[in-house]
């Protein structure tokens, strides 16, 4: 095209759009008004101020900073139970469950691998980044007394029965798949399935899908009896936290100051996170040793496992997002397997948009999941792997102790610890033997 | 899980010490892993403390799920209206029924499910309509009608003080049209007006 051709059809293009985008205005001329008529004022009130979002991370540093001080230096489960319903209260009920840290992982997923479609502000951010870092210092405080959905989980503790550890490690391994599934789809772009699934944020908001509302209701239930199912066999969040708090720099511990063996914290912990010692080993070294090079020899078969397996689920959860599933829905209505045409697919021919681009699009979608599954299968089979080799490795546990990466600092146990008692006599100025 | 690295001291003098310096280095990795994540995740270079969701008004196309997706019911969408676009029509295409006989305010001539739209004379053809937001459930019955054969001055929009923000907007996700976006909490709301006029 010459050059002068060019600029003729960009004025006309231009001319066109003009005269589309008045017509709609148009087809009623503004009225001129003679009585002296003024427009109303349209009534469009603010939402939250955006600064307030500053408050809440105060609150949020305010509350680990609480629970941490609370959970190892005042060693106070009034005090935590106490600071738990003013997260619940604030954060839950106040606030409406969000942006929760739970949540914010998504935000800082989808931010960091799709820049252009959603830049994070810096509270989604730190919400996410400040418990991870709390833990990190101090265990998994905000899961005592900080996060909302704990919270209303542990209220409802009335009767917990100890689930079996065999089947308590099996249960653990789902948030992990949680975990997976949930970064795969926020960094797609397909949505944040930890939101669309939260089962308590119903609650918080006095509104909700009828099936999510029950599913809480039948979490909270089972909950008097399971303590706190959500945060044990599924929170993704929880994952996260559970690494940070292996490795803290300060951990609760049951007894303030020794173990005396007593047992008497053994059944404390609703959560089945108190360990016993470590029994010598019934093997010696160099087949404990054998043993557990044998299972690690295994990660790598894991690895691809799980990577293949992965690459296969990939293109079926390529139907959770839109995108796909729209394609999908318009291919199969073409085909006649679908008699009522959707609303979504309707929208979608109606905006003139051709097969082939949204079909582009769709495959685009499906090759990340792909790939994103295979990463994500072969994040599972690690955590497999070095599960079984963690059953290989001999403990170094010399007393009671509390699993770091299970323990969720709620301080149920000191008070079954006689040194506990020992420790507030003192407090209260006693003279207490030895 | 990264203690698993190691299994057992090689020199029995030194095993608090290397193991304590392993335990130090993978805390490290993790806080660098954390802190990584985090300046990914900034790399839009977003200045605004806060996002909240807006309707596209000129993406909608009416499809009635603003009505029934909404984590809030009745829903944080209302029907808004942009008065400088409106052409003050007697017979007004989102106040009528399409079939309506007589031009009256009885309920078998609207279209508003629950009397929402309010007409009132203002001189010689022109009325003016104006919504009772409480009672709007953002149906977008009259938003159809307008759009179709009006100006197009009643649109749907979410409402600020009423939405809750929810992280992940179950409107914006069932929205046919992906006209659902996030906009800055400095500039909350998407309007409709005329190009030369400013928005009301």
């Amino acid at each position: 095209m010459t050059k002068p051709a060019l600029i003729i059809a960009l004025a006309l293009a231009a001319v066109a759009s003009l005269a589309a985008g008045a017509s709609t205005y148009d087809r009623f001329p503004q009225p001129k008004f003679e009585t002296g008529y003024e427009y109303p004022v349209g009534q469009y009130p603010l939402p939250r101020p955006g600064g307030l979002q500053w408050l809440d991370v105060a609150v949020l540093t305010g509350a680990l900073g609480a629970a941490s001080w609370l959970a190892l230096r005042a060693r106070s489960r009034p005090g935590l139970f106490l600071l738990g319903i003013f997260s619940l209260a604030y954060f839950g009920f106040w606030r409406k469950g969000c942006l929760c840290p739970v949540g914010s992982m998504q935000n800082v997923l989808l931010a960091a691998f799709r820049p252009s479609e959603y830049a994070a502000p810096w509270p989604a951010v730190l919400i996410f980044a400040l418990p991870l870092f709390s833990t990190l210092l101090f265990g998994r405080t905000f899961c005592a007394a900080v996060c909302p959905l704990g919270a209303i989980q542990d209220v409802a503790i009335v009767r917990p029965v100890r689930v079996p550890p065999w089947l308590n490690r099996a249960l653990g391994l789902i948030p992990y798949v949680y975990l997976a599934l949930a970064a795969l789809v926020a960094a797609a772009g397909a949505g944040f399935l930890v939101c669309r699934y939260d089962p308590f944020v119903g609650f918080f908001r006095r509104a909700g899908p009828a099936w999510i509302l029950a599913t809480g209701g039948g979490l909270l239930a089972l909950g008097i009896f399971v303590a706190r199912p959500y945060c044990r066999y599924l929170c993704p969040y929880g994952v996260l936290l559970g690494w940070m708090s292996r490795l803290s720099w300060r951990h609760p511990r049951i007894t303030p100051d020794e173990c005396i063996q007593c047992r008497l914290c053994e059944t404390s912990c609703p959560f089945g996170a108190i360990r016993p010692p470590s029994p010598a080993p019934a093997e010696p070294r160099p087949a404990r040793r054998r043993r557990a090079l044998g299972l690690a020899a295994r990660i790598p078969a894991l690895l691809a496992a799980g990577a293949a397996a992965g690459w296969l689920a990939g293109e079926p959860l390529a139907r959770l997002d839109e995108r796909v599933a729209t394609t999908d829905r318009l291919r199969r209505e073409d085909a006649g397997l679908e008699t009522v045409a959707g609303v979504r697919s309707q929208t979608v021919r109606a905006a003139d948009r051709s097969f082939a681009d949204l079909l582009a699009e769709s495959d685009a979608v499906v090759r990340f999941f792909r790939r994103g599954g295979a990463a994500a299968g072969s994040f599972l089979g690690l955590v497999v792997g070095l599960h079984l080799v963690g059953t290989a490795l001999p403990g170094r546990r010399r007393d009671w102790e509390p699993a770091r990466a299970l323990c969720l600092s709620c301080g149920r146990c000191y008070t079954y610890c006689p040194r506990e008692h020992v420790r507030r006599r003192r407090l209260e100025g006693f003279e207490v033997e030895p | 899980m990264s203690e698993g690295a190691t299994s057992g001291p090689a020199a029995p003098e030194t095993p608090i010490g290397r193991r304590r310096f392993l335990r130090r280095g993978a805390a490290g990795l993790a806080a660098l892993a954390a802190g990584g994540l985090c300046a990914a995740a900034r790399r839009g270079g977003q200045r605004e403390p806060a996002l909240v969701w807006q309707i596209d008004p000129d993406k909608c196309v009416q499809c009635g799920q603003c009505a029934t997706h909404c984590v809030l019911n009745p829903s944080a969408v209302k029907c808004v209206h942009a008065f400088p676009v409106c052409g003050y029509c007697k017979r007004c295409f989102g106040y009528f029924q399409p079939d309506a006989e007589r031009l009256t305010s009885a309920a078998e001539n609207q279209l508003c499910p629950t009397g929402a739209l309010r007409r009132r004379h203002v001189e010689g053809f022109y009325y003016e309509y104006t919504i009772d937001e409480d009672l709007c459930v953002g149906c977008g019955k009259c938003v159809k009608g307008c759009t179709m054969y009006g100006n197009g001055s009643l649109y749907l929009q979410i409402m600020g003080h009423r939405c809750v923000n929810c992280n992940e907007c179950a409107i914006a996700r069932s929205c046919p049209a992906d006209a659902i976006q996030r906009v800055r909490v400095a500039r909350p709301y998407l309007l409709k007006g005329r190009p030369e006029a400013p928005s009301t």
